[in-house]
């Protein structure tokens, strides 16, 4: 309890990431689906960052500023998706998001 | 023992603030939570003797994309006019408060970084001495001249692909986003 060890960085981790998967499978609003894959890339980065603590080597660290800068690219282009979609359809519902076409 | 009380601090309130981001009514809300979040988390790379991606969760995630994500949400939720609507429950210096607690954090990260680096090059920090900044001053976190090192040689490929894959992603949110070309 009063040690910690990588394997408590782990468990944090993966509690965050099941927050963010649930938050994808549950809500509608497609920004908030957005903003769960977020904090699931977050998750992944705490893992990363812990055990690049644990084992000394910067890998992980250099991983994670790569992550980042793969989240930055998709919120640019989730988020461009979502303004042209709404233009067109005056929603954010993923319910009413169902037709791959316009 | 104090390292124990942060971390199970910090991971009550990263885990409760996530919950609340999923969870919340209001979307702007979800976003407000985000940021809080994604600041938590920086704190919890600065315990993991990360500064440089702490600096850059601050100013790559809660500057940069949660701005992104506030835009859109204004731009698809708006009901009125900002113009004729005024929240009688707007407290204008929660702000200025927010503004100074980030501000903060930044200094913190800073003060940190510049104590920790003397112990950290005492012990010869995560890298071998094979490289040229084994020896860095105090004045500069080792931490960012060694992630930099690393990132410039074993990695110099992946990161010009980074660089190409944020122009692609650039170039693709402005032609969806735009009406015309």
């Amino acid at each position: 309890m009063l040690e910690i060890t990588p394997l408590h960085y782990s468990l944090l981790s993966a509690a965050l990431f099941m927050i963010g998967v649930i938050g994808v499978l549950v809500r509608r609003n497609v920004i908030i689906i957005f903003m769960s894959i977020e904090l699931i890339l977050n998750a992944v980065n705490i893992n990363l960052i812990a055990l690049s603590d644990q084992l000394q080597d910067l890998a992980g660290q250099v991983f994670v500023v790569f992550v980042i800068a793969v989240a930055a690219a998709e919120a640019a282009v989730g988020l461009g998706i979502i303004i042209a979609f709404y233009r067109n359809k005056e929603t954010v519902n993923i319910d009413e998001i169902q037709i791959m076409r316009w | 023992m104090a390292e124990a009380i942060v971390f199970w601090t910090l991971a009550v309130l990263i885990l409760g603030l996530g919950i609340a981001v999923i969870s919340a009514r209001s979307a702007v809300h979800s976003v407000l939570f985000l940021v809080v979040n994604f600041l938590l988390v920086a704190v919890l790379y600065v315990t993991l003797n990360a500064e440089f991606v702490a600096v850059i969760q601050v100013l790559v995630y809660a500057g940069g994309i949660v701005v992104l994500y506030l835009f859109v949400v204004m731009l698809v939720n708006l009901k009125k006019a900002p113009e004729r609507y005024a929240d009688p429950r707007r407290v204008p210096w929660t702000g200025t408060l927010l503004a100074g607690a980030v501000l903060a954090e930044v200094i913190a990260i800073g003060v940190y970084s510049t104590v920790s680096s003397d112990g950290a090059a005492a012990t010869g920090g995560g890298l071998g001495a094979d490289t040229p900044f084994s020896d860095c001053g105090s004045l500069v976190s080792c931490n960012t001249e060694q992630l930099g090192w690393v990132l410039y040689t074993s990695y110099l490929i992946p990161f010009e692909l980074a660089s190409m894959l944020l122009l692609v992603a650039m170039i693709g949110a402005i032609v969806l986003a735009k009406r015309h070309l």
